[in-house]
């Protein structure tokens, strides 16, 4: 059985890595044979030299780090304050009922549109970017906690009430755990929309971030640059999504 | 000493479309301490209206329940509940579910692991006390139930069809382990002087007629609904200890099997015309 799982899991790397070789095999060979002009679409070996440079300069760093720094604290602070409203009007169907026009007119809101706005009220650094990701991450958070705290079995949360449990620890016991396993699977989702948030906040306007280096490129015509500022973006989160799933897999290990 | 008294109580559910589905009718009982007390009746008479009534998780429209002489007000601190679906948490291991009781109590960790631990093996399930219930089959998820109820010594144990969901056999020996738990309550109850030598009071929901009088001292019998009242209620005088799998053959057995099913019969037959009788 495990032996039959890894098995099928290689083969799923194997066919991942073919898929990707061919893609960048074609873009490639097409772009030598001429068929596409790299003014357009740049060559992948310039993409990758171009990163390499980057990276000797040590520009990289200094850029994805005020990038990731933006994410992670928009993710956080969205997160958190999904989360404690999720649970709030999950708890509370009077207050649920009352904000719920609101909460639907604000997640309409167009996020590019706040944009400029932020960059007014909170400036040309990193916070107008960490409040557009916020706004991004609060409602994906926010309705699947509200979601997965209504989901919480009734014969659970009996079941514990008669073992003698008080709001509190039923909350603590049945409805966290609960709607863990939404929140998590809510996770992948915030993490990208935590990065497009500071990407599109320093697109535009800023003067640090990945968001900037490829609103420079984009300037100057330099599409080697705008891929490989896409480049990293991807190859980060990536990475990123992957130690969440490892972070998952352990706290749901129950399932 | 009378550990649950019903006193003409009614309770009625509101229909989405407006007005009211009266689910029990004027239902008046007493369960004496230590009794093995069996509701059996059609389906959607109500029993689990009934059960949930007693554990103080639905109030009755009206009438009045009293539990251990005084009238019950929100939960039925003295009454656990079995429930038939599974309720056991899935995040927590069975040790932790076991010991939960004791933890929602603020018993010290190291004492809720240590009764987890005796408890586990008294249902056999020691080498599994660091599985997840899902990694366990059904006989064993309820004997985990059992245990986890069992731990935190309430005098009343409310049951809803806990065995409705197994195989026959599996079923048996679920109704044999709860008949030597429930008759070997003085030596179990022993770690905790308070209460020991008492017999638990049981109030075990059934549509089986079968296991109600396997297990019982006594079967009431509900009406079909909407509206169900006590119809009969019959001794179940055979000796104990009982062997739950020879008892089925046993002459007295079927004698009381006949003359419960000849009212039950009746009760089976109106659910079934009665449109009420497909409501759960």
């Amino acid at each position: 059985m495990r032996e039959a799982k890894e098995h099928s899991r290689r083969l799923v790397l194997f066919w991942q890595a073919v898929v990707g070789l061919l893609i960048l095999g074609l873009w490639q060979g097409l772009v030598s044979l001429k068929l596409l002009d790299p003014f357009f679409v740049s060559r992948p070996n310039d993409i990758v030299r171009r990163i390499g440079t980057w990276m000797r300069a040590g520009t990289l760093w200094m850029h994805l780090s005020v990038t990731l720094e933006e994410s992670v604290l928009g993710l956080v602070a969205g997160a958190a304050l999904g989360i404690g409203f999720g649970f709030a009007l999950a708890r509370s169907p009077m207050l649920a009922r009352v904000l719920d026009p609101y909460i639907r007119m604000l997640n309409a809101i167009p996020r590019v549109v706040l944009a400029p706005l932020f960059l007014l009220w909170f400036g040309l650094g990193i916070w107008s970017k960490v409040a557009l990701a916020v706004t991004l991450v609060f409602f994906v958070m926010f309705f699947n906690t509200y979601q997965g705290v209504r989901d919480a079995s009734q014969v659970l949360i009996d079941n514990v009430r008669m073992l003698g449990a008080t709001e509190r620890q039923l909350v603590r016991h049945v409805l966290v755990p609960s709607a863990l396993t939404w929140i998590f699977s809510s996770l992948h989702t915030s993490l990208g929309f935590a990065v497009v948030g500071a990407v599109v906040g320093e697109y535009l306007g800023s003067t640090r971030g990945l968001g900037y280096v490829i609103q420079q490129a984009e300037g100057t015509f330099d599409t080697t640059g705008v891929f490989a500022g896409m480049t990293v973006l991807a190859v980060v989160v990536l990475m990123i999504s992957a130690g969440v799933a490892r972070l998952e897999r352990w706290l749901l290990r129950w399932k | 000493m009378i550990e649950l008294q019903l006193d003409r109580v009614s309770r009625d559910f509101d229909l989405p479309g407006g007005g009211t589905y009266r689910v029990l009718e004027d239902i008046s009982f007493d369960v004496e301490t230590g009794a093995f007390v069996a509701i059996v009746g059609p389906s959607g008479c109500g029993k689990s209206t009934l059960l949930n009534v007693a554990a103080g998780l639905l109030s009755p429209t009206s009438g009045q329940v009293q539990s251990g002489g005084t009238p019950l007000a929100g939960l039925n601190r003295r009454a656990t509940y079995l429930f038939q679906q599974d309720a056991l948490l899935p995040w927590k291991s069975v040790r932790d579910n076991v010991a939960l009781g004791l933890t929602l109590a603020g018993a010290p960790r190291a004492e809720a692991a240590a009764r987890a631990a005796e408890w586990l093996g008294r249902v056999g399930l020691s080498p599994f006390a660091a599985h997840y219930p899902a990694q366990l089959s059904g006989g064993m998820r309820k004997r985990v139930a059992m245990a986890q109820h069992w731990i935190i010594d309430r005098s009343l144990m409310l049951m809803d069809e806990p065995f409705s969901a197994l195989d026959v056999h599996t079923r048996q020996r679920m109704e044999t382990e709860l008949l030597a738990l429930w008759e070997g309550a003085d030596a179990a109850a022993a770690t905790t002087p308070a209460t020991a030598g008492e017999r638990k009071t049981v109030l075990f929901v059934t549509h089986d007629l079968e296991e109600a009088i396997a297990l019982a001292d006594e079967v009431v019998v509900l009406s079909a609904g909407p509206a169900s009242r006590i119809v009969a209620r019959h001794r179940v005088t055979l000796d104990r200890p009982r062997d739950v799998m020879d008892l089925r053959t046993m002459p007295a057995f079927v004698d009381l099997y006949g003359a419960v099913w000849s009212v039950l019969r009746a009760e089976v037959r109106k659910s079934q015309q009665s449109p009420g009788g497909r409501h759960a």
